[in-house]
Formats: structure tokens, C-alpha cells, sequence
């Protein structure tokens, strides 16, 4: 049996350590965005890539979302493997032409012949105290747009694991990055780091009988401290880490809300036309006869995301969680 | 018979003689940076405005160093510094008419409080309490914008609509170095030069945009050289020289003022502190570039213009610095209290009416917000 050394790591760490190995891996992958080369990105996550591999692999480019994903698709048709940054969720915006017209359906538009292997990786979210533009959740955007793989780690291990996966894909994946959670640690071995199963699987982190709370990214923490709260009340959550928001994976999802009875979605994207209205529905097809309450959704509001002296107001915590768990003791109206 | 042979032989004629639509020498800019400080042209400049620039240019200094030193305090959440660039968002403050407009980008504040804004209200995007702290018409200065290079298109159709409307109104659009490389960018100047907008560009060249040095930027022979492919002039100035800066300045808003069309100046300047007090500039840049830059301070090089014509002496210098201490005192004593917020604002201003869902959310807010007080008073 190999012995394990696990040592405290941050999901930066996790992160920049899974583009080291995939460029090492393959030469065909190329590291561009801004600031990515000598500064090493605004969070760091490229820190020493350009110094290793050089400039040519791990470039510095223009000021220009839509030129850097643009050009990354030429090169993609070229038979390299780009990986993105852009710089934070909002600034990716200027991109969306290129993505939703080309990148997302190239393969399909090319009947196949022109896949297009591009990571865009995008820190999303608030909870930071970053001022405007700098915490927006744009999960809801791809995951609209046929042609894209969109996921998004909580722990350290699945941030190295879900990242190579990108990389690997012949698909193109957009790596939501939640940024509060880059500083976040966890015992984690970067001797031997874990990749995962392929992209589109979720994962039980905390089992439990009474409820299935449904999350991803951000959220997920926000949840396991949650359910630990709720055994005070007698409740035992069980949390569902989606980690794949396309391809979703209805099975893992439906399997848990089945043996529990009843679901609370939680994200911090607003709740009108967000995700959370995607996957409550598509529980409630599949476990109908199951429910013994409304599948509910507990998300940030719908409004444009706050400063972030009012942030905490909008984001989902433990305490709206626990209202939504509490609601779940639902009775019919007679 | 081939298809050439059924129709007759093919004649070729002359291509339709092609002129140039335009002499582009007149829009190329010239090979060095306008300047008028230590030249010969700076005796001719108004005592009054040398004054007025260099009294700005001190507040501005202080203001910078004021704002930085919030942050270290956690009263602001960052904040990105125009130290070394003074001149440029202070020439682009005075250079207006009340009537114009200043759209600015998220480093320009001191642009905008030497416009007149409140210093506490200019501040609040950085502070977090509030998006934007101030009502742009009360000054005619947009929100401080962060997506880079999107104001400049508003720019360009604000000026236009004024146009439109037959006001003599003129829009200067302020943007960096980096933000040059955005699609909003092109197209800003396309339309301006298309509509022939009274639109000036000011773009601050500090040598980087975060990290990226200009180099890395641009393949072009200077950012003012853009201009020439837009159709519009393109103007160099040392963006250190308030003088200079306000004089070029000046003449691209006459100029857009009597229909002239737009200018795309380029104003060559140094950013002295890192890019904002979150980020390390060591990881980018040496020290002697920076010392380099420091000796063409723009404060300095104004301060020996007034000294050397006797227009300014040391109690002068001394009620200068006073005057931007008091601004900083008064900044410091503001931004020190803590700004009273209303969680229910988050529901104000989303519509102009609320959606019912919306409202929804606001009583499950008020609900919450209920249950803390009462706990808190538990
Ligand atoms: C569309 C967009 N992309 C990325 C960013 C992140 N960002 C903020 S400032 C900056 C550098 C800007 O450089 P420059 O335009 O030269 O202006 P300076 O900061 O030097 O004043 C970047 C990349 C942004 N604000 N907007």
C-alpha cells in the first residue's frame, strides 16, 4: 500500500498544480489571459507557468476578452489546447460573442469535424468584498447555451481533479472558479494528486435521511455548515455537490432526493430563471412520488449583485437554508 | 465553347480611378510628446491657470495619498491610485465647460472631485457601500466605470444626442492604456469619427495595464496613431505636463465644440503606485523605472515653472499643502464614520416599479432583518 502524505493546500494551489501537470502532459496545451504570464493572474493560479513552460505556451495577451477567446478558437481549429482566464466573472462578458456563436456550437455547426478542446476558466461569485462587476454569478448564461460543458469545484481535490478533466475534454468547458473559495485549505496530496471521474458527476458529501440539499460551487460549504446546524433540530441533510452543472447528473441527484423525500436547491445566482428552477424541475419529474414536499430553492435575489457592505443580506446563509429546511414540514392546503 | 467564348471576347477596362478619401498627414500625430514646461512656450502660459492647475495638482496628490491610506485602515474596499498622473485627470477636470460631460473610467475619482464632486460621494464605489454615490447630472460625470473601454461608446452617443438636439455640449472619455485593446474601443471611435461626434478620447498611457507593460499591448507606432485608421486626429502630449495637457486638451474640445469631430489624445504618464494597493508592482517592474518617472513629477515640474517667473513662493507652496490638508482632514474625519446603510435599498432601484417577485424578496429581507433586531434586543 503507498503511504499518502496529505498536506494543507489551498484550491489555488490545487488549481495551478493541474495546469502544471496538464502542460507537462500534453504540448499542445497553451495558458493565455491577462496578466497570466510574469504577474501569474490576480489570484495567482498561473504563479511560475511562464517561467516553466515560456511565453509562447503561457502568454500575456492584449486587454480583449473577445480577441482572447477568439484567437483561442483559431488556434483550437490548429490542434492546440487553449485554457482561458478571464480575469473575473463580469469581465468575461465582452467574450460572449465568441462563445455562444462559435465556441459553444463549432462541433455541431462543422457536423462534427471542428471540436473545439477550449477551457475558459471564470472566478464567479461574491462573498469577497470586491466592488462592482468583481462578484457576479454567471452560471445561469452557460448553462443556457447548448455546446458547453459548465463546472464548477468546492474542495481542493476536485479543483485539481474537475481541471485536468476540462483540459482532457474534447469539449468546450467553462471552469467557474468560486473565488472565495481559492483561499480555502484542505489536506490534499500535490505529491500524487487525484483526477476524478469524468466530468458530469455529482457527489454525496454529507449523507443524510431527512432532506437532500442540492449545491454547487460557493454553496456548498455554505450547505455542509448548514446541515450541521439543522442535527440541533432534529434534522439529518444530506448535501449533493453537483461539481457538473451541464452535464447534470440527474441520477446521483434523483437517487439522493428519493431516499430523503424532500429538496432544497442552493445557489447565490439570483432564483428567477436561474439554475435552481432547472433542477427542481427536473427532480420533481423524476421523483414525483417520492416528494413529500415542493422542491424549494433558496438563492441570492434577484437584483444586480449588491456592493459588498450589503452582500451578506443577499447571499444565501446558513439561516435561509434552514428557514427553506424548516418550510420542507409542508402539509398540504385543504 | 467555353462561357467566354459564347459571350465575346472579354475586354478588360481600367479600374474606376481610387483617391485616398483623405490626406492622412493632417491626423498623424506628431513624432514626440507635446510639451510646454521647460520649453520656451511656457512664458506664454496664463499665470492664473498655472496657479489654478497647481493647486489641484497638490490636492490631488493628497487626495491619492488620503484614499490609499484608507484602504490600509479597511475603510475603503481598494483602491487605485493616479498618483504620477495628476495632471491628466486634473487638465481633464478644467479643461471642461459646465455644461460638458466627463466619462470616467474606475481610476479617474480625482478627475471627478476636481470636477466638483464630493470626495466622500466619489468614493463609495470603492468604499462598497454604494455602486455609484453620486447623481451624474448633478456634475455631468458618469459613473465611474469598471468593465474597462464600455464608457466610451456612452461617450460618443451622449455627445451625439446632444448634437442632435442642437446643444454645444462636448463629452470627454478617459480611458488606460489596456483599455485600448477592447472591442469598445474600436467601435467608439468608429462611430464618433463616422457621426463626427464632439467626443475627445484621453487616454492615460501609464506604461501598464496591471501588469502588462505597453509593449505587449500594441504593435502600433503610439496609441495616438490609432486615430489616423478612424479618420480623426490623433494628438501626443507628456500627460506630466498639466500645461501641455490642458492645452491640447482644450483645443480637441473647441474643436469637437465648433463640429469639428473627434480627437484621440494620447497622454504619456507613469503610474507611480502599483495598480491598486492589492496588487505587488515588484513582480512586474524595477525600481529604477519608477525613480526614473518620479523625477518628471508632474507637481515638480509646474512647482519650478511658477517659482522660476516669481509666481510662487514658499508661504505660496505652504498654502497649498494646507488647503489639500484640510480636504484630507475632512476626507479622513467622513470616511472615518461608518456609512449608515439600509439592507432594504437592494429592492430600490432594480425597476423603476418592483416586480412582484421582487417584492416578495424585500419581505422576506424585512422579515429577517426583523428577527435580528428582536435578538439582538433578546
Ligand atoms: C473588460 C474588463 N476586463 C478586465 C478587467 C480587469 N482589469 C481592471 S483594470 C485592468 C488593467 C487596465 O489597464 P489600463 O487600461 O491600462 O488602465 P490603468 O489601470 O493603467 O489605468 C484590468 C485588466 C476589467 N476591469 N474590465
Amino acid at each position: 500500500m503507498t503511504t499518502v502524505a496529505l498536506k494543507p493546500a489551498t484550491m489555488a494551489q490545487a488549481l495551478t498544480r493541474a495546469l502544471r501537470d496538464a502542460m507537462a502532459a500534453d504540448p499542445t496545451v497553451h495558458v493565455m489571459g491577462e496578466d497570466v504570464g510574469t504577474l501569474g493572474g490576480v489570484f495567482r493560479v498561473t504563479d511560475g507557468l511562464a517561467k516553466e513552460f515560456g511565453e509562447d505556451r503561457v502568454t500575456d495577451t492584449p486587454l480583449a476578452e473577445a480577441g482572447i477567446l477568439g484567437t483561442a478558437v483559431g488556434m483550437a481549429m490548429y490542434g492546440l489546447r487553449p485554457v482561458v482566464e478571464m480575469q473575473f466573472d463580469a469581465f468575461a462578458y465582452p467574450a460572449f460573442e465568441q462563445l455562444i456563436s462559435h465556441v459553444a456550437r463549432m462541433r455541431n455547426r462543422t457536423r462534427g469535424t471542428m471540436p473545439l478542446p477550449i477551457t475558459v476558466r471564470v472566478p464567479y461569485g461574491g462573498g469577497i468584498g470586491g466592488v462592482e462587476h468583481h462578484s457576479d454569478s454567471s452560471e445561469a448564461y452557460y448553462m443556457a447555451t447548448p455546446g458547453l460543458h459548465v463546472v464548477t469545484p468546492a474542495t481542493v481535490a476536485d479543483a485539481y481533479g474537475l481541471l485536468r478533466a476540462a483540459i482532457a475534454s474534447d469539449d468546450p468547458v467553462v471552469f467557474l472558479e468560486p473565488k472565495r473559495l481559492y483561499w480555502s485549505k484542505d489536506s490534499w496530496n500535490p505529491e500524487e494528486p487525484q483526477t476524478v471521474e469524468p466530468i458530469g458527476r455529482a457527489v454525496v458529501r454529507r449523507t443524510g435521511r431527512s432532506a437532500t440539499l442540492i449545491t454547487y460551487g460557493p454553496s456548498v460549504p455554505v450547505c455542509l455548515e448548514a446541515a450541521e446546524a439543522a442535527t440541533a433540530e432534529g434534522w439529518d441533510l444530506e448535501v449533493v455537490d453537483l461539481r457538473s452543472l451541464v452535464p447534470f447528473d440527474d441520477e446521483t441527484v434523483a437517487a439522493s432526493v428519493r431516499r430523503t423525500g424532500r429538496a432544497v436547491v442552493v445557489h447565490e445566482s439570483g432564483g428567477y430563471g436561474g439554475p435552481g428552477g432547472e433542477i427542481a424541475a427536473r427532480v420533481t419529474e423524476r421523483c414525483f412520488h417520492h416528494l413529500e414536499a415542493p422542491v424549494l430553492r433558496v438563492a441570492g435575489f434577484d437584483i444586480p449583485y449588491p456592493p459588498p457592505m450589503l452582500e451578506r443580506h443577499h447571499l444565501p446563509g446558513v439561516d435561509r437554508i434552514l428557514d427553506a429546511v424548516g418550510r420542507l414540514q409542508w402539509e398540504a392546503e385543504s | 465553347m467555353t462561357v467566354m467564348e459564347q459571350r465575346g471576347a472579354y475586354r478588360p477596362t481600367p479600374p474606376p480611378a481610387w483617391q485616398p478619401r483623405m490626406d492622412p498627414a493632417p491626423l498623424l500625430p506628431d513624432a514626440r510628446p507635446y510639451r510646454v514646461l521647460g520649453t520656451d512656450a511656457a512664458a506664454e502660459a496664463d499665470p492664473a491657470l498655472l496657479r489654478r492647475l497647481y493647486a489641484e495638482l497638490v490636492r490631488g496628490r493628497r487626495y491619492n495619498a488620503q484614499a490609499t491610506a484608507l484602504t490600509k485602515q479597511g475603510r475603503l474596499a481598494v483602491y487605485p491610485s493616479s498618483t504620477g498622473q495628476e495632471a491628466c485627470e486634473v487638465a481633464a477636470a478644467l479643461v471642461l465647460e459646465e455644461r460638458d460631460w466627463l466619462f470616467p473610467s474606475y481610476r479617474d475619482t480625482l478627475a471627478a472631485v476636481a470636477r466638483g464632486l464630493d470626495p466622500v460621494q466619489a468614493l463609495t464605489l470603492l468604499r462598497g457601500d454604494w455602486h455609484t454615490g453620486y447623481d451624474p447630472h448633478e456634475h455631468r460625470v458618469a459613473p465611474l466605470c469598471t468593465p474597462l473601454a464600455t464608457q466610451l461608446p456612452h461617450a460618443v452617443g451622449l455627445a451625439h444626442a446632444a448634437r442632435l438636439k442642437g446643444d454645444d455640449v462636448v463629452a470627454l472619455a478617459l480611458v488606460g492604456d489596456g483599455g485600448t485593446s477592447e472591442g469598445d474601443f474600436h467601435e467608439a471611435l468608429n462611430f464618433a469619427a463616422v457621426w463626427q461626434a464632439p467626443v475627445v478620447f484621453l487616454v492615460q498611457n501609464n506604461g501598464f495595464a496591471i501588469s502588462v507593460p505597453l509593449e505587449k499591448q500594441t504593435a502600433a507606432p503610439s496609441l495616438a496613431h490609432k486615430a489616423v485608421g478612424y479618420g480623426m486626429p490623433g494628438r501626443l502630449v507628456d500627460g506630466n505636463d498639466a500645461v501641455a495637457v490642458h492645452q491640447v486638451l482644450g483645443e480637441a474640445v473647441a474643436h469637437a465644440r465648433a463640429g469639428g469631430g473627434p480627437t484621440l489624445i494620447e497622454a504619456v504618464t507613469y503610474r507611480i503606485d502599483a495598480h491598486t494597493n492589492a496588487d505587488d508592482a515588484t513582480r512586474y517592474r524595477g525600481a529604477d523605472e519608477v525613480e526614473t518617472w518620479r523625477a518628471h513629477d508632474p507637481i515638480a515640474l509646474l512647482e519650478h515653472e511658477l517659482t522660476e517667473r516669481g509666481l510662487l513662493d514658499e508661504s505660496g507652496i505652504q498654502a497649498a499643502r494646507d488647503a489639500a490638508e484640510t480636504m484630507a482632514a475632512d476626507l479622513r474625519e467622513r470616511m472615518n464614520q461608518d456609512p449608515s446603510l439600509d439592507p432594504m435599498d437592494l429592492f430600490a432601484h432594480v425597476y423603476a416599479e418592483p416586480t412582484p417577485q421582487l417584492r416578495e424578496q424585500e419581505a422576506l429581507l424585512r422579515a429577517e432583518l426583523a428577527a435580528e433586531q428582536e435578538g439582538a434586543h433578546r
